[in-house]
């Protein structure tokens, strides 16, 4: 009893407690200020470290222009900002599948590069012996199939033997970026490792360049929504996701069920990887796919697994990028400072999740008299 | 009579005015979009930075005339930016990096009332497009002259008996096994040897243009090996590092300064972009063609080398690179000279013929007789370096293409 009373008596200013639900605009109104209050905090970190605005604060405004500048102003600025978010887009879709499943792949990367890859080198091998039509069905095919096998490898030692997927599909990406240096030396024997853009197998295109890729993009989007959604194979998902036991019992066949996810995964890792080597580069190089088989882990998870919601995450993401690399073009500041901004606003973002899923209780003065009572 | 005073003084600033506004309306149209790969944390992109500033304060540009792009991939990024650039109102666009080439000449076709300027690239001569250019320097003087300070310092530490070996040994740490390297390390060994004739060296590649670790490691890694002075062709200051800390002289490239290592630091060789910025932007403003292929030399200011650190340095090294840059300007010396006997050799016997690979093409084929007139003809049939015969005297402990 008297150890109680000196609980009640040193009852924390507040405490967290988990939100039961929230309701949808009470959710958005938070994310909404977390932005705005990255937005404010990029501002005035910015005013310390770019000389051009603390000579000048007028340029403040010019500053938080950029981010509508950087993806906005002209045309080719918006096809840019579409393509990006793309790209995006198709990266965290392959990403889903498995999360859904509480699968940790964080693989992504290597299997999309895996799949620029494998386009490239029939590019490489069979450009201009075969139609360009089927050289493009070729590169599709063996993108996808590169991608699969790179996702499949981890997926059959978790099903086999239970081994950590998050620490082996993390080292695939780096095993993949090797692969990748190890061909670029055996195609380019003038040792600098860099092939450039190949004359053969470019996607063809109607309309602007990246309009096939964004509706490629679109539709693939609506699919995966409907897959997960609707369909029996992306209930199974769900299920092996809440509880492996609950799938045992139920009669799925869990190991199958990883294995075909992580196939549905890599495969649309080898069509994003196709989009990038056929549609894009026309090349590949260590960095070609750029980190973005990362940033999709955080797009997928921001959109709640969401495919649809999936658009704004990644639109959100390709914006913030692309108003920060202008900020480093108009203020003539560092590469380095677009990351940092980027990086602010992020955590902002992410940050503002935790008071989503949690609420804080004050403490309240009558409330812990009662306490004591009781 | 004030009035009038004033009206006099007036019509005297607008008249001395005119010259010079006369001279600057030509620059005035110009704009100039320079994409980087990396940015001011690399050292090789840092090196065009500053020459791109050097030549706007040279020219007196406004700050509007100037866009840098930093962060750009070598892939479909490099075109965008390009074009980009050109909606900005830019009329030259260059661009830094070797793996840029195939990009920025999609944006060339695409935009033909546009300059394109393309640093350490090798296409420009067979593409034929009349708005492509490609442009390097001839810093295989410069790391010749560089050479010279490394044999005199070997001189000195054999002379003091301190030399780690029976002979001077070198160590030098390259990026990749690819002709600008192999050009580069070739040529600053000739510069040795032309001081110091029975000097070796070990060559250890780290696969990476920009990699610190690696390049520290193979540094040390040579220092294990008995070198008694290291070089290298790398961007970050791994090497440089490694020898301040083991206490071995360092002859240096682009990076490191008497500052960050003063106790091994020589000299430092590195090519100067200004003169080239300045000539594009000259030459478009006064509606000239810019040369398809550009090698600035040390005549033009665009090799240069650092002042030599002479707490380090043995004693004579300034008056004689001072003789050998003369003799370089005048033409009476020749790095890759193969009418001094003995001086190149390849397996034991003259270099007397080389066909080397300068017209890029898919299969890598040499195509062009490089040896004429007693020497190798290094970036005179293009700008970018192809020398890349492998000479005696130099071992290469490991190959990274």
């Amino acid at each position: 009893m008297s150890e109680l009373k000196k609980k009640t008596a040193h009852e924390p200013l507040f405490h967290l407690s988990k939100r039961a639900a929230i309701h949808p605009a009470k959710a958005l109104a938070i994310r909404l200020a977390a932005i705005v209050l990255g937005l404010v905090v990029c501002g005035l970190v910015a005013f310390v470290l770019i000389d051009k605005l603390n000579q000048n604060p007028g340029k403040i405004d010019d500053f938080y222009y950029c981010f509508i500048k950087g993806s906005f102003t002209s045309k080719r600025k918006i096809w840019k900002f579409l393509k990006n978010l793309a790209i995006l887009q198709c990266i965290s879709l392959a990403v889903t599948p498995a999360f859904r499943m509480r699968f940790w792949n964080i693989g992504a990367e290597g299997q999309t590069l895996m799949g620029v890859l494998g386009a490239i080198a029939v590019a490489f091998y069979l450009g201009g012996q075969i139609p360009e039509w089927l050289l493009l069905v070729l590169m599709l095919f063996a993108a996808l199939v590169c991608s699969a096998i790179w996702a499949v490898i981890p997926a059959l030692f978790k099903a086999k033997w239970n081994t950590n997927e998050t620490l082996f599909t993390l080292m695939m990406n780096y095993v993949a970026s090797f692969v990748v240096s190890y061909f670029l030396i055996i195609w380019v024997p003038s040792g600098s490792s860099s092939l450039g853009k190949l004359k053969f197998g470019k996607l063809p295109s109607f309309g602007h360049d990246y309009l096939v890729i964004i509706l490629i993009v679109l539709a693939l989007t609506i699919f995966l929504y409907v897959y997960l959604k609707y369909s029996k194979q992306g209930y199974e998902i769900s299920v092996v996701g809440e509880s492996v036991r609950t799938a045992q019992y139920s009669g799925i066949n869990v190991k199958k069920v990883i294995i075909r996810t992580m196939i549905v995964s890599g495969l649309l890792c080898g069509l994003t990887g196709y989009l990038i080597g056929a549609g894009l580069d026309q090349s590949v190089t260590t960095g070609s796919v750029g980190g973005q088989g990362f940033t999709a882990i955080m797009v997928s998870w921001l959109a709640n697994f969401n495919p649809l919601v999936m658009l704004v995450s990644s639109g959100l993401i390709a914006l913030l990028n692309q108003g920060a690399s202008q900020i480093s073009q108009d203020f003539n500041v560092s590469g380095a400072m677009p990351d940092v901004i980027v990086g602010i606003i992020l955590f902002f973002i992410i940050g503002c999740e935790f008071f989503i899923n949690y609420q804080i209780i004050f403490r309240k003065k009558s409330h812990g008299a009662k306490e004591g009572v009781k | 009579m004030k009035k009038l005073v004033a009206l006099l003084l007036t019509l005297v600033l607008c008249l001395s005015c005119l010259p010079v506004m006369a001279e600057t309306a030509d620059l005035s149209k110009v704009k100039l979009g320079v994409i980087l790969l990396h940015d001011e944390n690399s050292t090789y992109d840092l090196n065009f930075i500053n020459g791109v500033n050097e030549a706007v304060a040279n020219l007196g540009l406004s700050e509007e005339q100037v866009i840098m792009v930093r962060n750009i991939a070598e892939s479909q990024d490099c075109t965008e930016t390009a074009l980009d650039l050109v909606d900005e109102g830019c009329n030259i666009i260059f661009a830094n990096s070797f793996g840029h080439e195939t990009y920025l000449l999609a944006a060339a076709k695409e935009c033909p009332d546009v300059q394109f300027c393309h640093a350490t690239g090798t296409m420009a001569h067979t593409e034929g497009l009349a708005n492509f250019h490609n442009a390097f320097a001839a810093i295989y003087e410069g790391r010749y002259l560089a050479g010279i300070a490394a044999g005199m310092k070997l001189n000195e530490l054999k002379a003091a008996g301190k030399l780690k070996g029976a002979a001077p040994l070198m160590g030098y740490v390259g990026a990749y096994t690819y002709a600008e390297v192999i050009s580069g390390y070739t040529s600053f060994y000739l510069g040795a040897k032309s001081v110091c004739p029975d000097v070796t060296m070990k060559v250890q590649f780290t696969g990476s243009w920009y990699d610190e670790k690696e390049e520290k490691a193979a540094a040390e890694a040579l220092l294990a090996a008995g070198c008694d002075l290291i070089s290298q062709h790398a961007d970050s200051m791994g090497a440089p590092t490694a020898c301040e800390y083991a206490g071995v002289p360092n002859v240096s490239y682009n990076g490191s300064t008497p500052a960050s290592c003063p106790n091994t630091f020589i000299v430092s060789s590195r090519i100067n972009w200004a003169p080239y910025f300045e000539y594009i932007v000259n030459q478009v403003a006064a509606e000239k063609e810019i040369a398809v292929d550009w090698t600035g030399t040390i005549a033009t200011g665009s090799v240069v080398l650092t002042d030599v650190n002479t707490a380090v340095a043995a004693e004579g090294t300034v008056e004689a690179i001072a003789n050998a840059k003369a003799a370089f300007e005048k033409g009476e010396l020749k790095v890759f000279d193969i009418a001094t006997e003995g001086f190149i050799t390849v397996g034991g016997a003259p270099l007397t013929t080389y066909l080397a690979d300068v017209d890029t093409d898919a299969a890598f084929t040499p195509d062009t007789e490089a040896v004429a007139d007693g020497y190798f003809h290094e970036s005179e049939y293009r700008s970018a370096p192809y020398f890349d015969v492998r000479i005696d005297g130099i071992e290469l402990i490991n190959q990274m293409y």
